[in-house]
């Protein structure tokens, strides 16, 4: 198995948080893992991405061009990544703010719902882990326990009072995906 | 139980300072090794009593390391392209003072004040001599986190066994990136006096001078002497290099540092097109396996260096091939990396790959 990701949003999405966690779970499973973030004026002039990889075997390049999951929180990461999925990809995006929808029939398309779900359960904050749970439940490279215990890296200690509420928006994910019909390969 | 972390390239590396039993860093900050101070500003002192001090420029950093390395003990430093042009002239007389010393560019993408994203623009200034006179630095070339740390511990290693200043010369994209790291155990700081330090004269011994000046130029050539003596030692006893599935390979990818492992990538999706490609990637950049490259050469059709500067360490790959087989080039610059299926395409373009009936379908 070897999953090559990128993950898109504006700053302050959790983007690279997102892959982060991807990583760390990655570790405790014993897989090869590599993050590799934009950075600079990039970031700083809004989009954020990072191409996470996970894999059974040692990676090689960790930049890539094609993705196995493009996951894009907002419409310039659509617009930019929409191409850089590969034929029968997953393409994962948070679909409240998307005036433009993908075009592209070759890929599976998942749209989440997942700022409004966050809204929902009181915290703007949560809606990349909504996002994640979809993505583990279309593609479940990695155990949930895992990914919590993951998480717990990635959040410094004074937010750990808001694990369960991430545990909570990572279900909701799972949940919104389970009721997409898109089967994908691994 | 071996410790497990992920972490930054330059988290990595400032963490190896600290186990490598360091003595001191010297730094000021540029992106993208940022990190590296604000590391070691957190963890060093408390861990192991490490100095760790924000100079108030790069000059004045690097003269610190020629002082603190005086003393004959572990002394780091660490900065980003434009930072390490401003220290060559420290660098060039450390070299010739022969002061063990870790030197760290995080290269990112030039001339100028260029980008902050990676680049390998630096080969040049790093192997070659950046700053004046006839000398040269022991250059390491990283190409994972994991070796971001595991080459610092070897780093010291060198620069006390030849006395000189060793480069671990790696990218923005390494210092960045986050991967699996599985540490080593720590070294505890040196508590030796190294015979030639300048820690103050006992009755027992004339007085040890480190010194870049000699106006005299019998004896400056004799110093100069001395120093190639040095290097050739370095070159015939340190080369390192990786080699990729190149026993079968009739195209092999030459590239160091990330590029390396992009291109690695490229030979396997070149292997799936049932083009037999294999890459030698150089870990030492100086010393040069010239020899390993030249005996590789021997048995294959052709090579194409990668490299994310205009061409730079090509020219050391021709120095090795000799024209015995075609070496052809591709580089990105500025900052850009190139993709593994944009080598590929650079690979069946390569002029060998024309002559063949298959080429066509190829491309």
């Amino acid at each position: 198995m070897t999953e090559e990701i990128i993950i898109a949003g504006f700053g302050g999405q959790g983007v690279l948080s997102l892959g982060q966690t991807l990583c760390y779970a990655g570790v405790i499973e014993n897989k090869e893992v590599s993050w590799m973030p934009s950075y600079g004026p990039e970031m700083r002039g809004g989009t954020a991405n990072c191409i996470t990889i996970i894999s059974d075997q040692k990676i090689s390049s960790p930049i890539v061009t094609k993705f196995d999951t493009v996951i894009a929180l907002n419409q310039p990461s659509l617009d930019k990544f929409e191409n850089s999925v590969k034929q029968n990809g997953l393409l994962i995006y948070e679909a409240s703010t998307i005036i433009n929808s993908p075009k592209r029939t070759d890929i599976n398309v998942l749209p989440v719902d997942a700022a409004n779900e966050a809204t929902k359960l009181k915290n703007n904050r949560v809606m990349n882990m909504i996002i994640l749970g979809a993505f583990l439940q279309k593609k479940p490279i990695l155990k949930i326990e895992t990914i919590l215990e993951g998480l717990k890296k990635v959040l410094p200690d004074r937010y750990h009072h808001l694990l369960p509420l991430n545990e909570q928006a990572l279900k909701k994910g799972m949940e919104l995906a389970e009721k997409v019909n898109v089967v994908v390969d691994i | 139980m071996k410790e497990l972390k992920l972490m930054k390239g330059n988290e990595a590396l400032a963490e190896a300072a600290i186990r490598s039993g360091c003595d001191a860093y010297f730094g000021y900050p540029i992106t993208p090794q940022s990190e590296v101070l604000e590391y070691l500003s957190t963890y060093a002192e408390q861990r192991t009593g490490m100095l760790v001090l924000q100079a108030e420029s790069e000059v004045a950093a690097i003269n610190m390391i020629y002082g603190a390395g005086g003393t004959g003990k572990r002394v780091m430093i660490s900065s980003s392209s434009p930072g390490i042009s401003l220290m060559q002239e420290g660098i060039s007389y450390i070299a010739c003072a022969e002061i063990p010393c870790v030197i760290v560019n995080v290269v990112r993408g030039g001339p100028g004040l260029g980008t902050i994203q990676p680049s390998q623009g630096d080969y040049f200034q790093a192997v070659k001599g950046g700053g004046h006179g006839d000398y040269k630095l022991i250059v390491l070339a990283p190409s994972t986190v994991q070796e971001m740390a595991d080459f610092v511990p070897r780093a010291f290693e060198l620069a006390f066994k030849y006395r000189n200043p060793v480069m671990i010369l790696t990218d923005g994209a390494l210092g960045q990136m986050m991967e699996k790291v599985e540490l080593f155990e720590p070294i505890p700081r040196k508590t030796n006096i190294e015979p030639w330090a300048t820690v103050g004269k006992p009755k027992t011994r004339e007085r040890n001078i480190l010194t870049s000046l000699h106006i005299e130029p019998d004896k400056m050539e004799q110093i100069n002497l001395h120093l190639q003596a040095k290097y050739k030692t370095i070159q015939g006893n340190e080369i390192e290099y990786e080699t990729y599935k190149c026993d079968d390979a009739d195209v092999i990818l030459t590239a160091y540092g990330l590029v390396a492992r992009i291109c690695k990538k490229s030979a396997d999706l070149a292997r799936e097109k049932g083009i037999k490609v294999g890459v030698f990637r150089p870990i030492t950049l100086f010393p040069f396996p010239y020899k390993q490259l030249s005996k590789l050469s021997g048995k294959i059709k052709g090579i194409l260096d990668v490299e994310m500067n205009a061409g730079q360490m090509v020219e050391d790959v021709r120095l090795a091939v000799e024209g015995k087989i075609p070496v052809e080039f591709h580089g990105r610059m500025g900052g850009i990396v190139p993709a593994p299926d944009e080598i590929l395409q650079k690979i069946v373009r390569m002029d060998f790959f024309r002559e063949e009936k298959f080429a066509g379908e190829l491309i």
